[in-house]
């Protein structure tokens, strides 16, 4: 059968359409981006309450434990903390290779209120710090979480403070490792860092 | 002697807590009413309780008083994405047929200007006013700073 030069041409043009959509689904593939992320390592440089700088590096090979909060707060921090306390009586022996740590977003007024004999009510192995402004701000940043002064004339001095709940764990390598939100049971808490030590 | 004794062995041998007892006014049952230990008298302490609505018609608590703090109010602990702030409540639905609890991350009572610090074991009356029950006093049992509620051997809780 000849081909007209017509025909031959539609089916030059078939052919190359066929070979455009084939290129096309070859190339248009996402590649894929490297998955090197780096891991996400929060760090901190705060005064415990008797004022010595304390920082991220210092707890290396332990699994930290840290709760952003303020002493003021009745119902959200003590019951946090309440749970990190029964959390540190139940890992018994392997409690010393957890670093419970609170860090206050409301350290002028925390420092003032006492800030160990807050955190040794609930439990004495828990570190109180709180810095400066320009310190706890690169904290938050670090560790990506949010809080901020709402004033509130009913509220003790005129403001209360909003913030993140979640309990963070940080692992020895000083890696990000998960977050607790607020209301995990202290025995999930426990069987999550139990299977970790 | 003897009376220190005897009251030191009554004081352990109360079983009935006071934050198990129940008050009842009208269709409203209160019970499970209790705060935690505060140091010194210079933070805010909380106030939790729970109130069972057994009529036909809703209610809501509009307030709460007490001779423990100068400033009570209801607050409400709110998440929302992923704050956690602490308005101020006007008032608490108590839905009919259904149990309203004043609980850790919900609903509370936030009591300013402390008259004395909470000691664990004490307890203090709080009263609380109602849209339909009225006034409603309740005994409140401060428990140790690390409670997460009390332990009744009744329901709930």
């Amino acid at each position: 059968m000849q081909l007209t030069r017509l025909q031959k041409i539609l089916w030059a043009a078939a052919g190359l359409a066929l070979l455009c959509y084939g290129a096309l689904l070859l190339f248009e593939k996402p590649v894929p981006a490297p998955q090197v992320e780096a891991p996400f390592r929060p760090t901190f440089t705060l005064p415990d309450a008797d004022g010595r700088l304390r920082s991220s590096a210092e707890f290396a090979g332990k699994h930290v434990l840290v709760f952003f909060g303020f002493t003021n707060c009745p119902d959200v921090c003590p019951t946090t903390l309440a749970e990190v306390a029964q959390v540190m009586d139940d890992l018994g022996d392997r409690a010393d290779q957890v670093q419970p740590l609170f860090i206050s977003i409301d350290p002028e007024r925390d420092r003032k209120l006492g800030l160990d004999e807050f955190t040794a009510a609930f439990h004495p192995s828990i570190l109180g710090l709180a810095g400066d402004a320009a310190q706890t701000s690169a904290t938050a940043d670090s560790f990506r979480i949010h809080f901020a002064r709402e004033d509130d004339a009913a509220a003790p001095d005129g403001y209360s403070m909003s913030h993140s709940p979640s309990l963070y764990l940080i692992g020895p390598e000083g890696d990000w490792l998960r977050q607790f939100t607020y209301g995990t049971p202290a025995s999930e808490i426990l069987a999550d860092l139990q299977s970790r030590l | 002697m003897k009376p220190i004794i005897l009251s030191a062995f009554l004081a352990l041998t109360a079983v009935p807590a006071i934050a198990c007892e129940t008050v009842t006014a009208g269709d409203l049952t209160i019970d499970h009413a209790w705060s935690r230990a505060t140091i010194g008298a210079s933070r805010p302490a909380v106030f939790y309780v729970e109130i069972t609505n057994a009529g036909a018609a809703d209610d809501a608590l509009l307030g709460i008083a007490t001779t423990a703090a100068g400033m009570p109010m209801l607050h409400q602990t709110q998440v929302t994405d992923g704050v956690a702030s602490m308005p101020h409540a006007l008032s608490v639905p108590v839905p009919a047929g259904q149990t309203t609890a004043l609980a850790p991350g919900s609903y509370h009572g936030m009591l300013m200007r402390l008259t004395n610090p909470l000691k664990e074991g004490d307890s203090f009356p709080a009263s609380l006013t109602f849209q339909n029950a009225g006034e409603v006093t309740i005994n409140v049992e401060v428990l140790s700073m690390r409670a997460e509620g009390p332990t009744c051997s009744h329901a709930g809780q």
